[in-house]
């Protein structure tokens, strides 16, 4: 009998004990949630909301200090527009072509090797950017300054290509097969099917795959750290130096300012700013797509 | 052949979610006999199989009524221990499902789990159950190799040994042979006919031949409704009910 | 040129153009990793390896950071196999469909998506602060964990998924409980497949440098971290560190260190492919 007790209560702490590691990461966004709120408060408190919203300026670790944010978003946009620029036609085109012009074997071939762009390190690509891309950019338009928007924007939109062409590719794949027979059954060569038929079809998966690219682009920082500069000016000029909020958090932390202090809470609310837009892009991503499986359920 | 009621069950009804599949099913099964439950795809003979180990606990959606006794005690009350249950009402189900390790792991499985580790017990459960199970002779030279490596009808008999080794009294046998080729189907009816002696069996098949080769009783499902349960010599030969007739007739099913 | 013509040349052209689109990418990955190895490869040598960082580039090597990296590979392995693949079995054995379970899958897919330096301030703030660990390996192995556990999950709870309901059926048929299910049938035809992810998930970790740099990872490491709760650089930071001096030296330093970096990384991508074709063979998983 109390051999069964025992097996009994190994069976329950098992439970409990993994139950406690799924738990954890309820933990773990409560603790998002609660740590940028928390230290975001302080920083709220002495600085308000609408200087941080409006001010045109960012210059917390200067003697006249301003705390407006949107020097920090316009390099955030800057990059990602420019990496967007370079990963959304190219990761659409893949995407298209894997789809319905390549062989099964090249297919097979082609995917672990984009892999390999996802799994090289982003400071690697930082240093790419600053070493080669910026020379080489200088030396057609010698004006580009050695820290800049369009060799950041560039180098990341390269690192995403394979994100964005994997997701594309199954936004196509859920498009019925009917509907590709019918448009092929009509005459209609690959590139009409794909972009007549197949793409319109999968607008929605492609437009969720778009959001979910741009979220992880303004997240990105070392990319940007190394090479496009710590320079927050309100610009949209590509040649000069910029600074977005993830590289502005990396300077602050890998500097002398003091924690606790107005200069460091910065931070915090550049932190907050940073996770409210990646979480609403996250989520109208994923709203976008579970409505874009449905139509095909 | 005893009169000892091994199994019952009072007014079962049983629903997957809102469609209900089994309507007041009351059946009294012997010791020591083999049952077959027979009767066209859909008729609910497996599902109510499964509630005599309660392998539907794993379905969400499945909701039974009623009650089901082995050896006069409720299996669903709720200090019921169901890994105990289990060893006392075996398994074997209609696409052999060995694991993917060897022979002798896969016999002795049901033994370790139960915290039996003791090399000489576990050899002599291996040879046991796989001559009971016809196997031994086959594979005898090489329990290490990998169960996958055998043929299905080999797979399906040990997957008969393996549930013999926990030693249940009762085994439940869903299709057992419905995945076999005709000679190794042969083998496991020879099987199910010498295990009889040692074991209540209860068998769901599609072959009606099959239930009339190896059973002393046949239960006749359809619709989720028992209609008959008799001798088997009687449901084959006069059977009372005429559903059970065309049935058998091969006018349905 | 009749319409037709026309529409099988765009056809024709638009699939050269989507082979080019195909290995541009990987094309620019080769010149600029060939760019790295022409620089670097004259720095690599064993005084290199084994000499600590320096203010003059010639002496300045990467001991402390190679050594970092290999302690956050391990430590972080440590916590986060055994919670990540906890949770996953949980996720899928255990927890019963319903709101609970739906919320807990959702608020994994967010954690995926939040960017890797937001993990870096929560680490800061609740372990490096609030524990008051310092910033130490140990924070740093915690911080990365929290930031790989997603992947870890999803690995776990995919693997899980393609072991045949058949196999757990023999198994509960047979008497098991659920846990010796999971502990002798299921974890060990899943474990290929985690592995696989497990290492992939290490693999970004390792190459992690944002999240390290914000709770204290320090950029000048002159010794060796020697326990879990020293101070410490990994090479992505060293990198990083070098990149940001102006002379050219530390260039050629950071392109040296990025070779062995690249190294460590594609190893355990071609270990993590290999295992996963493996089991490919072996389960038909």
């Amino acid at each position: 009998m109390s051999k069964f007790l025992s097996i009994e209560r190994k069976e329950k702490l098992i439970k409990a004990f993994l139950f406690v590691c799924a738990a954890i990461t309820l933990l773990t966004t409560l603790g998002i949630i609660w740590v940028l709120l928390s230290q975001s408060y302080n920083f709220f408190k002495e600085v308000s909301i609408i200087d941080f919203i409006t001010d045109k300026e960012w210059t917390p670790l200067f003697s006249e200090k301003h705390f407006g944010i949107a020097p920090l978003l316009a390099g955030t946009l800057l990059t990602t527009l420019i990496a967007l620029l370079v990963a959304l036609p190219l990761g659409l085109t893949i995407a298209i072509y894997l789809n319905e012009y390549a062989h099964k074997g090249f297919r097979k071939a082609v995917k672990p090797l984009l892999e390999i762009l996802a799994a090289v390190p982003t400071v690697v690509y930082g240093f790419f950017a600053l070493v080669v891309v910026t020379p080489f950019l200088q030396s057609i338009w010698p004006s580009i300054s050695g820290f800049n928007s369009i060799s950041a924007g560039v180098v990341m939109g390269i690192m995403i290509i394979p994100f964005v062409s994997s997701l594309s590719e199954d936004a196509l794949f859920a498009v019925p097969n009917a509907l590709r027979q019918a448009s092929y059954g009509m005459g209609a060569t690959r590139l009409q099917t794909a972009f007549k038929v197949l793409v319109p079809s999968a607008s929605s998966g492609i437009i969720a795959s778009i959001i979910l690219a741009f979220s992880r682009a303004i997240g990105e920082t070392m990319i940007v750290a190394v090479a496009a500069g710590q320079q927050p000016q309100l610009t949209m000029d590509p040649t000069v130096p910029i600074q977005t909020i993830t590289s502005y958090i990396v300077q602050v932390s890998s500097g002398d300012v003091q924690h606790g202090s107005l200069e460091y809470n910065t931070i915090f609310a550049a932190g907050l700013a940073l996770f409210i837009f990646t979480f609403i892009l996250n989520n109208i991503s994923f709203w976008i797509n579970k409505k874009f499986r449905q139509e095909y359920e | 052949m005893s009169n000892n009621i091994k199994i019952e069950t009072k007014n079962i009804h049983a629903w997957y979610g809102e469609k209900k599949v089994l309507h007041g099913i009351d059946l009294q099964m012997e010791e020591n006999t083999v049952t077959a439950f027979i009767g066209p795809s859909g008729c609910g003979k497996s599902t109510f199989l499964r509630i005599l180990n309660r392998m539907n606990d794993y379905i969400d959606s499945f909701r039974k009524e009623g009650n089901v006794l082995i050896d006069d005690k409720d299996i669903y009350k709720k200090k019921v221990r169901i890994e105990e249950l289990r060893k006392e009402v075996g398994m074997v189900f209609q696409k052999p499902n060995p694991f993917p390790k060897s022979i002798y792991e896969n016999v002795v499985y049901g033994l370790r789990i139960q915290g039996i580790n003791k090399r000489a017990i576990l050899d002599e459960a291996v040879e046991k159950t796989l001559k009971q199970a016809a196997l031994w002779d086959e594979v005898k030279d090489d329990l290490k190799k990998n169960a996958l490596g055998l043929s299905g009808g080999q797979q399906q008999r040990l997957c008969i040994a393996r549930t013999l080794a926990v030693q249940p009294k009762i085994i439940l046998m869903d299709e057992p042979a419905s995945a076999l080729d005709p000679i190794s189907t042969a083998k496991v009816e020879e099987l199910i006919y010498e295990l009889k002696q040692d074991y209540t069996i209860v068998i769901v098949t599609h072959n009606m031949h099959q239930a009339g080769r190896v059973s002393d009783k046949t239960a006749f499902f359809l619709m989720g409704e028992l209609i008959e349960y008799d001798k088997t010599k009687n449901i084959f030969t006069k059977p009372t009910d005429e559903r059970t007739e065309n049935y058998i007739t091969g006018k349905f099913g | 040129m009749s319409k037709a013509t026309f529409n099988r040349r765009k056809d024709k052209a638009f699939g050269y153009f989507g082979i080019f689109a195909t290995v541009l990418g990987l094309i620019l990955l080769a010149l600029f990793i060939f760019q790295i190895f022409s620089d670097g490869i004259g720095r690599l040598d064993w005084d290199f390896m084994k000499a600590l960082p320096s203010r003059k580039w010639e002496k300045a090597g990467i001991l402390p950071a190679w050594t970092g990296t290999l302690w956050i590979f391990v430590l972080t392995a440590l916590v986060v196999i055994p919670v990540g693949v906890g949770a996953g079995v949980y996720l899928e054995e255990y927890a019963t469909k319903g709101r609970l379970s739906n919320l807990l899958e959702i608020n994994i897919s967010n954690l995926a998506g939040v960017p890797s330096i937001i993990y870096g301030i929560i680490g800061l703030q609740i372990f490096v602060r609030f524990m008051n660990l310092g910033g130490v390996l140990l924070a740093g192995a915690f911080t990365l964990s929290l930031l790989i556990l997603p992947i870890i999950i999803v690995a776990t709870r995919e693997a899980i998924k393609a072991v045949p309901k058949s196999i757990k059926e023999a198994s509960y048929g047979l008497g098991a409980t659920k846990w010796q299910t999971i502990w002798n049938q299921i974890l060990p035809m899943a474990s290929a497949n985690i592995i696989t992810g497990v290492i992939l998930a290490l693999a970004r970790a390792i190459g992690e440098t944002a999240p390290l740099i914000v709770i204290g990872a320090l950029a000048y490491v002159p010794f060796v971290a020697k326990s879990p709760m020293d101070e410490f650089t990994v090479l992505p930071m060293q990198i990083f560190n070098w990149v940001s001096r102006p002379q050219h030296g530390f260039l050629l330093n950071a392109a040296a260190a990025i070779l062995i970096l690249l190294l460590m990384v594609f190893v355990l991508n071609g270990i993590a492919v290999y295992l996963r074709n493996r089991s490919r063979k072996k389960f038909g998983l």
